[in-house]
């Protein structure tokens, strides 16, 4: 590999707490060897080929925390291929990945094939998660020490709640002995149950079954009810509500925790499910203005650490039909990053803080070596025109499942170029 | 005999998927078209040929006695072709979605289809892949549209208008349908609506659809004109919302002695069927001073002639 060297960029590593204009130099293996305003002409030798960024952004390379990738048991939505390469074009290198695979991710034998399939087929550094409970069953622990020590970076049940509270309080138990992070999805499962969109006008006048804020709020507070007594690894993986983002922010006075929101939470609301879009049925579901309002305010005051796609491809088959037998979930790892700088066109949140919530925050988290462009440190990085208005086109998504929650929206800011250990894989 | 129609007026949409689509001058619309009906259906000739060579297909997905047979007999009545797709039998119970049966019926080229499902909106998925009108016959919770045109024609037939008077909805309202229908439609036509309900069935934020809101039933029937009784839809009940029937019948059921509540020439009436004993006194329902209910039967078959007329293509 050839040295290569950008110059003219405005480079934002929040890890680094660099955000200025200057240069990066990757060097021959593909490592970041020079970074920031010390980087210019002067100090480039003339005979080196040096590519003139004219003012783009330089991010490191996203690390998306919530990703559902068919692999294996549904490949016809979704490969570690077809993944690599929508999430590249949305300038992120690093993924979690979820285990409500089939078979599921819950044991040492499963996790050798995934790793061995991931490094085959994918061009983008895949983390992988297993089950919190075997089988996804919420009754029996799966062996969180075993799983960890062949590369399992932290442990959910995907879509499902861990309803039990004694064993909830076991498994924060032998978290805390392993220094294992537990990854929750907040919802009262009762609660919620044949729930389909917020609970409230909009369901009350579709006719759909609602999700009440409660069935969220519930699990929150019972989980960090047990935190403030069993010291854990704990992260809630998405959250949905005003009433989350208040009771969040008044307990990370008392005990540490993170937690996640979805950029489909971030930008959109109830109003938009319209007449039946099915696409917009999501889990957490959109709720009202208020509540997105909220969220942003809780990503603004640090009540929130991290912005997720929650990238859920689904064929179309399973999206055309009613709204009760529809799927849930939307595809979205390749305009994670463009929906997000939304929020900082419309002047809503500082460049910075979405950055952070999408690089050094989740890294920091999942303790990995990654969302950086430290020196030393694999170059992943992409190359963002921050203005370049662009529309979501259906047939244009590179992901296999074309499930996107904003068809046809515009949007202001594009992935002009994605480098994964210095190697250019994406280029618009 | 020949029905007049009064072709300066047209109907703003193409499809009658909820009363929450329409306008007042479509509701008017519909309701005078109805009216011309009325007379007809008592007659001994009650055939014509205003929807001679048309195809009208009904798509039950849902068992119903009265709408099916009421849709049917509309159909006959206007001349039309009618087709009652029995679900049961059909591939759909074999794995075909809803849209695939929308594709197969449209290649036939119906002139309207009348659907029930069991899933809110499903009317709504079908009228965009189809090119005729569709009628919806009742989509989950959602709206059952000429269930509340039927009733405003019997009200306005009993008390000869509907602003201004006061009408009780009582029941399970979470699970229905015609609640939300009537809700829109009564107030759209200037009634004011109490609603009374266990808040176990109350639907979230119904307040804001500009309806009082009452759990207990004796203040929310106080004064009204009208009272509306709802079937307790135990089969849409997934778990648990009340104790016991003979509960429910204590607090919420209609008997003659809650009804002196209301105002002294209050009509009853009823979607049905009926769960008598557990929503609604049985002498009360029979009772022919009180109780419409038969005249709410009698009256869907002309305004769902008229809906028929008005929307087919």
């Amino acid at each position: 590999m050839k040295k290569q060297y950008f110059l003219n960029a405005n480079i934002i590593d929040t890890h680094n707490s660099l955000n200025e204009v200057g240069g990066l130099i990757v060097d021959d293996n593909g490592l970041v060897e020079a970074i920031g305003k010390k980087v210019n002409k002067n100090n480039i030798p003339s005979r080196e080929k040096v590519i003139d960024l004219k003012g783009k952004y330089i991010f490191p390379g996203i690390v998306d925390m919530r990703v559902f990738v068919g692999e294996p048991g549904y490949e016809y939505k979704e490969n570690f291929r077809t993944l690599s390469n929508a999430a590249l074009s949305g300038g992120v290198t690093s993924v979690v990945t979820m285990p409500n695979t089939d078979p599921i991710i819950d044991n040492v034998s499963i996790v050798d094939f995934l790793k061995r399939r991931g490094r085959d087929k994918s061009k983008i550094n895949i983390f992988p998660t297993a089950s919190l409970t075997k089988n996804l069953e919420g009754s029996n622990m799966t062996e969180f020490g075993l799983l960890q020590k062949k590369g399992i970076i932290a442990f959910t049940d995907g879509l499902k709640t861990i309803q039990n509270t004694r064993l909830m309080s076991r498994i924060m138990k032998s978290a805390h002995d392993l220094n294992s992070l537990i990854l929750q999805h907040a919802e009262d499962l009762e609660l919620s149950k044949k729930g389909m969109i917020n609970d409230g006008i909009i369901s009350t006048k579709l006719g759909l079954q609602g999700i009440p804020d409660l069935a969220e709020l519930i699990i929150i507070e019972r989980d960090l009810t047990l935190l403030e007594s069993i010291k854990c690894r704990y992260h809630i993986s998405q959250i949905s509500s005003k009433k989350s983002v208040e009771i969040i922010n008044e307990r990370k006075q008392k005990v540490k925790f993170t937690c996640g929101v979805s950029i489909n939470n971030l930008s959109l609301n109830e109003n938009d499910i319209g007449d039946f879009r099915t696409f917009l049925k999501l889990s957490p579901p959109l709720r009202t203005e208020e509540d997105r309002t909220s969220l942003v305010d809780g990503l603004n005051n640090k009540t929130i650490d991290v912005i997720v796609s929650d990238h859920k491809p689904e064929d179309e088959e399973q999206k055309r039909l009613t709204f009760a037998q529809a799927a849930t979930g939307s595809s979205g790892i390749e305009t994670l990053l463009s929906l997000s700088l939304e929020l900082y066109h419309n002047g809503s949140v500082k460049l910075e803080t979405i950055i952070q919530a999408l690089t050094s925050n989740p890294a920091k988290i999942l303790k990995i070596n990654k969302g950086n462009l430290t020196i030393g440190n694999d170059a992943d990085f992409c190359i963002v025109d921050i203005n370049k208005p662009w529309i979501v086109k259906k047939e244009e998504l590179i992901s296999k499942s074309k499930n996107t929650s904003i068809e046809n929206k515009k949007l202001q800011g594009k992935v002009t170029n994605t480098f994964v250990k210095g190697v250019e894989l994406f280029k618009l | 005999m020949a029905i007049k129609s009064n072709k300066a007026v047209k109907i703003s949409q193409k499809h009658l998927l909820g009363i929450q689509d329409l306008s007042i001058s479509d509701v008017n619309f519909i309701l005078n078209e109805a009216k011309q009906f009325i007379k007809l259906n008592k007659s001994k000739n009650k055939k014509l040929d205003t929807l001679k060579g048309k195809t009208q297909i009904n798509l039950f997905f849902e068992p119903s006695t009265r709408t099916q047979s009421s849709f049917e007999l509309a159909g006959k009545r206007l001349g039309a072709d009618v087709m009652s797709m029995n679900i049961v039998n059909s591939a759909i119970k074999k794995g075909e979605t809803l849209i695939d049966t929308a594709m197969t019926l449209n290649a036939m080229h119906p002139d309207l289809i009348v659907i029930r499902h069991q899933d809110s909106g499903a009317c709504n998925l079908l009228s965009q892949k189809v090119n005729c009108s569709v009628i919806n016959a009742g989509d989950g919770r959602r709206e059952h549209p000429t269930q509340a045109l039927l009733d405003a024609l019997t009200i306005i037939e009993k008390k000869e208008k509907i602003q201004g008077l006061k009408i009780a909805i009582c029941g399970d309202i979470l699970h229905s349908r015609v609640a939300r229908s009537n809700i829109y439609l009564l107030t759209m036509l200037g009634a004011e609506v109490n609603i009374i309900s266990p808040t176990n069935l109350m639907p979230e934020d119904i307040e804001k659809f500009g309806v009082n809101k009452f759990s207990d039933m004796k203040k929310g029937l106080k004064d009204c004109d009208i009272v509306m009784m709802l079937r307790l839809q135990n089969e849409r009940m997934t778990s648990s919302f009340l104790s016991s029937n003979r509960e429910y019948y204590e607090y919420y059921g209609l008997t003659p002695d809650k009804l002196t509540y209301a105002k002294d020439d209050a009509l009853i009436m009823h979607p049905g069927p009926m769960n008598r004993g557990i929503e609604i006194d049985t002498n009360l329902a029979d009772d022919i001073n009180r109780s419409v209910i038969r005249e709410q039967v009698e009256l869907g078959v002309a305004v769902r002639m008229a809906c028929l007329k008005i929307f087919c293509t």
